[in-house]
């Protein structure tokens, strides 16, 4: 019987995975196909894609750039051959009004203004966004920049926002001298209360006769001037910039164990909170000139950013009080055993920490309250949407619909999702805990 | 060696309030409400002051009288010569049904698209997550408005269904009409109806429940109870005997039989829409601005769902997948009795939040001119009266209490699903 048994005695070359394992066939098997229910979905979706994108591409696929009118745009394409009501857009209208768009009824000679304003934003947060690739120094123009940009925006005399300046600056030195003599917390109430009269009191005559000494100034624009993705930038901005910090103390209120306190910032932040948006800016529009005192009117916009801030408020205390939340026992306790005092383990302990857990958060507060700012065309401001109510109101573009709509979706999208994408970032560079 | 029996009596000083931390605290909250109160007078005083000038005084007594206008929305009897208030109420359950249909739809589209976006699929995950970012980063309000312009531009006019050669069909065998003033179905008729019943008279809070709608209810929720008492008749024979009895077709039999009866007695039909004239006639008229509301809050809102329902489900570890599949569980079964309970404890606080959300944005209605409290009492009411300060808070408060009894419902049902730690 002849031996018939194999032993190899080397080992075989390694093979190449089968055909369709690999490569686009590979990916579509296992990504596509992976079984009859997948391969249906797939199938029903792409078919799905192709409709919507047939439907599309040949409306959005249309020379009307140049178009003067919605007549004109028709005839454009009737000369191609294409008649009907959707045979395509009408580009023409944000070729015609895209800076209305942005700017609203912002003089042109001044628009180098609100540019001006919205970049040195970006100058201004950029110790705070990209703190390593900017000198430290700059925090100095961050301090500066909230009485910079609403002389940039809205004009006038330069003495109102450094007076308004000034304000902080008596309000510290009370402080500092008084903290001295007396207990800090009658020089913090003494120096509040100095501030607050400078502001109603002092500050106003003070502006005037400064003016009418040394005039200096730039031409005032008028509330009812701004519009379009300019306004809802400048109530996005500012609103959320007041916001952190009172956020901040309402979430430290709503912690605090002080019964009177804590009451007052919960019953504050769940009263916000209840209420739709809508009905706080009705309150802008028709109810803020009545709680004031007699005589007062103050602007529309700065009403509206009022109640836009403390809507803001309400939602980053709550944002803020999370990152709190989610802060371990121990780093209260640290800094307890440290013998720092409430406000040292607040700064130098717990914020730092708190504020990065809560960026997510914040960032989403914000994108919320950003897309929220179109609500001000219900009680007549002319942010985008309201100002394509006027575009399509006239003759020429009258029956422009959907080239609008799209247009002011895609502005908001841009911004909503790049800032998305960019707190993701920020999360990622400040992680500092090992996963 | 001294003892020290009587610590020194302390006296109280002034200083104290303000240096010792024992009554450091008082005096801050103290101060806090001396404060708040100064506010609240200030605003009082101002908002005294300013109504007087005004020649206004405060008042609710607007509320009793004729409203003067119409609501097209309603789902109570409602003349334009009922009261403000009567008004009001019509427009509140307006802001409720929507409510209601949005937190529903989002619900059902938020958790497929949440766990759509999780699937092994390329193309259809790539679909959803396109849908969830171009829902999120565009304002809601632009939504309405753009799905509005959807049902106003695209649908066709009740005109273009006449004819021997319409250009438009009504659907689902001539029982559906999509019409560019809104949408007709069949509405529900009984021909031997037990009426209603009035409840509060002729009040402005009047209302009328239907006998025939109790009734039904009344018989589906004892055919209902019925059938879950069979169900568990058959756990525990299941459990003495290890034989489970077939119970589908009995359950089956007890829930529909009753129902069909009571429906035969009553004299159930259908009223389906047709074309008089130059609109349509009978069947239930969904306007177009309740319907684009509807559609825009629903599918915002799912986007924002969806991506609470995708983290939830990726909150819970791999580990309790593959544990649930070495015990032999399928799939499907580890979806529903693994996962599924687990990613709840984390859904659901950002759920209640959402559906806050939906229900306060409701208000945007005002943009597309549905009806709801903000149309009504906060629209066209404050207008014709002048009363800003009256409605305005009316408003408010009628939200707040929403919003509360909102979050205090589902919280006790967060309660009920969320861990028990012993």
């Amino acid at each position: 019987m002849s031996d018939i048994s194999f032993v190899r005695t080397e080992m075989l070359p390694e093979q190449d995975p089968p055909a369709s394992e690999v490569g686009a066939l590979g990916w579509a098997k296992h990504n596509l196909f992976s079984g009859v229910f997948n391969s249906i979905l797939t199938v029903v979706s792409v078919f799905a894609i192709y409709f919507i994108l047939a439907a599309l591409v040949p409306w959005a696929w249309s020379p009307t750039w140049n178009a003067t009118s919605l007549a004109e745009c028709r005839e454009i394409l009737s000369g191609l051959g294409r008649e009907g009501h959707f045979s395509g857009a009408c580009w023409g209208v944000i070729n015609d009004r895209w800076v209305q768009l942005f700017m609203g009824f912002y003089p042109s000679d001044y628009y180098w203004r609100p540019i001006a304003a919205f970049i040195l934003l970006g100058v201004a947060l950029s110790p705070v966004l990209f703190a390593e690739h900017v000198p430290a120094k700059l925090v100095w123009f961050s301090a500066l920049y909230p009485f910079l940009m609403p002389w940039l925006l809205w004009g006038g005399s330069i003495w109102v926002p450094l007076m308004v300046l000034a304000g902080f600056v008596v309000s510290y030195a009370v402080y500092r001298f008084l903290v001295a003599q007396v207990s800090e917390l009658i020089s913090l109430i003494v120096a509040v209360l100095v501030a607050v009269v400078w502001w109603l009191l002092l500050m106003g005559p003070l502006s005037g006769v400064l003016a009418s000494i040394i005039p200096i100034g730039i031409e005032a624009v008028g509330s009812r001037q701004f519009g379009g993705m300019m306004l809802s930038l400048t109530i996005g901005v500012v609103a959320i910039g007041f916001s952190l910090p009172i956020g901040i103390v309402l979430a430290l209120g709503r912690q605090s164990d002080l019964l009177i306190v804590k009451a007052l910032c919960v019953g504050f932040i769940e009263f916000i909170r209840g209420v739709p948006l809508i009905t706080l800016l009705f309150v802008a529009s028709t109810l803020l000139n009545i709680f004031m005192p007699p005589g007062t009117s103050f602007d529309i916009i700065m009403r509206v950013i009022i109640m836009a801030t403390l809507f803001a408020s309400a939602y980053m205390a709550e944002v803020i009080r999370g990152g709190l939340a989610a802060l371990p026992t121990g780093q209260y306790e640290g800094a307890d055993s440290l013998g720092l005092d409430y406000w040292q383990a607040q700064r130098l302990i717990i914020m730092p920490q708190a504020l990065k857990i809560s960026i997510p958060g914040i960032v989403s507060t914000f994108i919320g309250l950003f897309k929220d700012t179109t609500l001000v065309s219900v009680i007549g401001l002319l942010d985008p949407l309201g100002l394509s109510n006027g575009i399509r109101a006239n003759a020429e573009w009258n029956g422009v619909v959907w080239e609008l709509y799209g247009f002011i979706a895609l502005m908001f999208f841009v911004f909503c999702f790049s800032m998305s994408r960019y707190s993701m970032y920020l999360e990622r560079k400040l992680q500092t805990g090992h996963r | 060696m001294t003892t020290l029996t009587d610590p020194p009596q302390e006296s109280f000083r002034l200083s104290q309030l303000i240096y010792d931390t024992r009554y450091r605290s008082m005096t801050i909250q103290i101060v806090a409400l001396i404060g708040f109160l100064l506010l609240l007078g200030w605003l009082f005083n101002n908002t005294a002051q300013n109504l007087a000038d005004l020649g206004k005084e405060p008042s609710f007594r607007f509320l009793g009288e004729p409203a003067g206008y119409d609501i097209n929305q309603r789902l109570l009897e409602y003349n334009s010569q009922d009261t403000h208030l009567r008004a009001a109420f019509v427009g509140l359950l307006n802001t409720l049904v929507v409510a209601v249909l949005g937190c529903i739809t989002a619900t059902f589209l938020g958790v497929a698209i949440g766990v759509l976006r999780l699937s092994n699929n390329w193309v259809i995950s790539k679909l959803m997550m396109i849908y969830v970012e171009t829902f999120r980063n565009v304002p809601v309000l632009l939504w309405i408005v753009f799905t509005m312009a959807i049902m106003i531009e695209t649908m066709p006019a009740p005109r273009a269904f006449k004819g021997d050669n319409p250009a438009a069909q009504m659907m689902m065998n001539d029982s559906v009409a999509v019409t560019n003033r809104g949408v007709y179905i069949p509405e529900p008729l009984f021909s031997n109806t037990l009426g209603d019943v009035h409840l509060f008279g002729a009040a402005s809070m009047r209302f009328d429940v239907s006998l025939d709608l109790l009734a039904l209810m009344l018989v589906l929720g004892a055919s209902l109870w019925g059938a879950n008492w069979f169900r568990k008749r058959a756990d525990k024979i299941q459990e003495v005997t290890g034989d489970r009895p077939k119970t589908w077709h009995v359950r089956l039999g007890l829930i529909v039989v009753p129902t069909a009866i009571l429906l035969y007695i009553l004299g159930f039909h259908l009223g389906y829409p047709e074309l008089k004239g130059f609109n349509f006639k009978g069947g239930t008229h969904f306007r177009n601005s309740l319907i684009a509301l509807w559609l825009a809050l629903s599918l915002y809102t799912a986007a924002f769902i969806a991506e609470i329902v995708r983290a939830g489900i990726l909150a819970i570890d791999h580990g309790q997948s593959e544990a649930a599949a070495a015990l032999g569980l399928r799939p499907k079964r580890i979806m529903n009795l693994v996962i599924l309970p687990q990613a709840l404890r984390v859904i659901i606080p950002p759920m209640i939040s959402n559906y806050l959300n939906l229900t306060k944005n409701s208000s945007l209605a005002i943009a597309v001119g549905y009806m709801d409290l903000t149309g009504t009492l906060m629209g066209i009411t404050l207008n014709q009266t002048g009363r800003e300060l009256e409605t305005v808070l009316l408003t408010m408060a009628i939200y707040l209490l929403i919003s509360l009894s909102i979050s205090a419902v589902m919280n006790v049902y967060n309660n009920s699903v969320k861990m028990v730690e012993r």
